[in-house]
């Protein structure tokens, strides 16, 4: 029984690097960039949280739409004003060192603003827990509306890139910039939907995060962002589904090894499975091999 | 002199003004503290920004010369800390002197490290670009990982292991534990000086620019700049690459000494041996313009005094540290920004660039 409620809060958890993982993996697929911010917006996304309801009082799930409308501002801001202009660098080095001075730059308005203590993220989501096999398998509440929420969100991103103009769009430009501009879409606004998208995600990954984990510091967002980066290379970065199972995966490997081998070393093992699935498939478990021309 | 100084190859010559810009700013640096002109802040900062130094110029090597994106350097230099104050503090009473003992330190740090590079290399290097990058940065976590569990103890019956704690090493009463898991190892003799770090400095920059120049140095950056043309006339792809990045890693182990043997308590936090450290040592080699040895110098210089200099903002200054290096970056690389800098300033005659300059690339 303990090991399936492990393995519970190991899908939990996955889905939120998984929906992380989202951001990532999409930003990468359009724009061919790593985002180092990405984990601190999910960061600032629950500050709004935490400052919304803590502080200014107001009803939980208007904080949340606050916080998904102030991080999808910031991820449009954040490409518009640091990323666009290096767009066509002569380095790809250049775009990501300017991510994370992004990242710095996050942290420490978030450490001025808010100072460096911990703080205690209120209870937003009070859905009762479920017990399972005469309550010798208890599911909390958040852990079932993560997993529900993940589950919706894959969902409607695949119907949404699948069905919709938009959608068509977004894959044209991971396809071919170039093609995909003669064709007469705007790539410079797709790759903006894209920061918008992955940003909103980001907001919801927060909540759902510091749900279950309680307490919010500027560094909340750099060490989830870093393994929900792990887990996008891991499904195969760039592939939708691929973050998905690559968000599960890390979450599971995480918790049980957590339980089972050593609490210390969860990261090594995490990092460890990583390093052997890209020695075996080095584009990982749903990325494309793409054989190089000449 | 002057005549002479021209018939020099164009490397030598670049070389030499390197080489002049450590060797002078030692100087100045030792006449200052000489005279008491320098804050105790700053002369602590001395030997750091050595170690910095090192671990920027060998990071280019791999990413500035072989063209790979490497994110688990302070992993080496995690190696080559803790190997080396292993053996320091180990051997203090059997080797007396210092200088015998810093000398052997190094070597060891050095192929210790090293040995790890050519042991992570040869999977990783099968990978590319961004692939390359997450691994790198994944051994470079579990690299600290693992030493945060690791428990080492001497007694009279010899060494015991232990993962668990240093109960559990069973050693007897007089026994000393050596590497005490996260509280790493106490106690390593501080070998280290700024003279110390400069020489190590001068014999980095000595290898690294004697190898780029060199037959396998081209070889490298053949592979750097088109794979599938190097691997057809015949250079052997994974001997050259992992031959790097090997150098690489044993210069970052070398980096590790010198930080180790300057520290009395040393400790693998994720602030000094992890994913963090590797990323700072990037932006040195990235801003400084990637494949310049001496823009690695300077900008890890810069980079390292900026937040010290800056300290009288006290919390702002990692707010202003963050936005110059945006600003920085936008203004060195953007495309637009290159073409206004050529447009306005090249009108200014000591700022007069060639083009193409900027990018760097080519440049040593």
């Amino acid at each position: 029984m303990s090991f399936l409620s492990y393995l519970i809060n190991g899908i939990s958890l996955g889905s939120v690097y998984a929906i992380i993982a989202l951001g990532y993996t999409m930003v990468y697929g359009i724009a061919k960039m790593l985002n180092f911010a990405h984990g601190d917006i999910i960061m600032i996304g629950a500050y709004i949280v935490f400052t919304c309801v803590s502080t200014a009082g107001m009803h939980p799930a208007l904080a949340v739409l606050l916080a998904v409308i102030g991080c999808t501002v910031l991820g449009v801001l954040i490409e518009r004003v640091a990323y666009r202009p290096l767009r066509s660098a002569a380095s790809p080095l250049a775009v990501l060192i300017t991510a994370i001075g992004m990242s710095y730059l996050l942290q420490n308005l978030a450490l001025l603003i808010f100072g460096a203590n911990t703080k205690n993220f209120p209870e937003i989501i009070t859905l009762p827990s479920l017990s399972l096999a005469d309550g010798q398998l208890n599911i909390t509440g958040t852990s079932l509306l993560t997993i529900g929420v993940c589950v919706v969100i894959m969902a409607a991103l695949m119907i949404f890139i699948r069905k919709t103009k938009a959608g068509q769009a977004m894959l044209a430009v991971s396809e071919d910039k170039g093609a995909a501009q003669l064709m007469g879409i705007n790539v410079n606004g797709t790759i903006a939907l894209t920061f918008a998208i992955g940003s909103a995600l980001a907001a919801i990954a927060g909540v759902l995060l510091c749900s279950a984990y309680p307490s919010l510091t500027p560094y909340t967002g750099s060490m989830p962002g870093i393994r929900a980066f792990v887990a996008a290379v891991f499904g195969g970065i760039g592939s939708v589904p691929g973050a998905l199972i690559g968000g599960i995966l890390l979450g599971v490997i995480e918790i049980l090894g957590r339980a089972y081998i050593s609490s210390q070393l969860a990261d090594a093992i995490v990092f460890g499975v990583l390093i052997v699935v890209l020695l075996v498939k080095p584009t990982g478990i749903l990325g494309k091999n793409i054989q190089e021309k000449v | 002199m002057l005549s002479k100084w021209k018939a020099l190859k164009k490397t030598t010559r670049s070389n030499a003004i390197t080489y002049a810009i450590v060797i002078v700013a030692y100087l100045i640096i030792q006449l200052l503290s000489g005279l008491g002109l320098l804050s105790s802040l700053f002369t602590g900062l001395l030997v750091p920004l050595c170690t910095y130094v090192i671990l920027a110029v060998s990071l280019n090597l791999v990413v500035g010369f072989l063209g790979e994106l490497s994110l688990g350097h302070a992993g080496f230099m995690c190696v080559g800390a803790f190997a080396s104050a292993f053996f320091s503090r180990c051997m203090e009473q059997a080797i007396p002197a210092s200088g015998v003992r810093f000398l052997i330190a190094l070597i060891i740090g050095a192929v210790c490290a090293g040995i790890f590079g050519i042991l992570i290399g040869i999977p990783v290097l099968r990978l590319k670009g961004d692939y390359l990058a997450i691994v790198t940065l994944a051994f470079g976590e579990i690299i600290k990982n693992v030493i945060n569990v690791l428990f080492i103890g001497r007694d009279e019956n010899g060494f015991h292991f232990s993962t668990k704690d240093a109960l559990s090493l069973n050693m007897s009463a007089d026994g000393d534990v050596i590497i005490n898991g996260p509280q790493g190892i106490t106690g390593t003799p501080k070998d280290s000086t700024f003279t110390v770090g400069i020489i190590l400095i001068l014999i980095t920059l000595f290898l690294v620019t004697n190898l780029i120049h060199s037959r396998s140095g081209r070889a490298i950056m053949a592979i750097r700049d088109n794979r599938i043309a190097a691997e057809s006339i015949g250079i052997n792809i994974t001997k050259y690459k992992l031959m790097a990045f090997a150098i690489s890693a044993a210069l970052a182990g070398v980096a590790g000494v010198l930080y180790a043997h300057n520290l009395s308590t040393l400790t693998a936090t994720p602030k000094n041996f992890g994913y963090n450290m590797s990323i700072m040592i990037l932006v040195f080699v990235v801003l400084g313009g990637i494949g310049s040895i001496r823009g690695s110098i300077i900008a890890a210089v810069v980079l390292t005094l900026l937040p010290e200099m800056l300290r009288g903002l006290s919390d702002y200054r990692m707010l202003i540290y963050a936005i110059v290096l945006i600003l920085m970056m936008l203004f060195n690389w953007a495309p637009k920004a290159i073409e206004w800098r050529e447009k306005y300033l090249s009108r200014l005659p000591f700022l007069a660039r060639k083009k193409g300059e900027s990018t760097g690339k080519e440049e040593v």
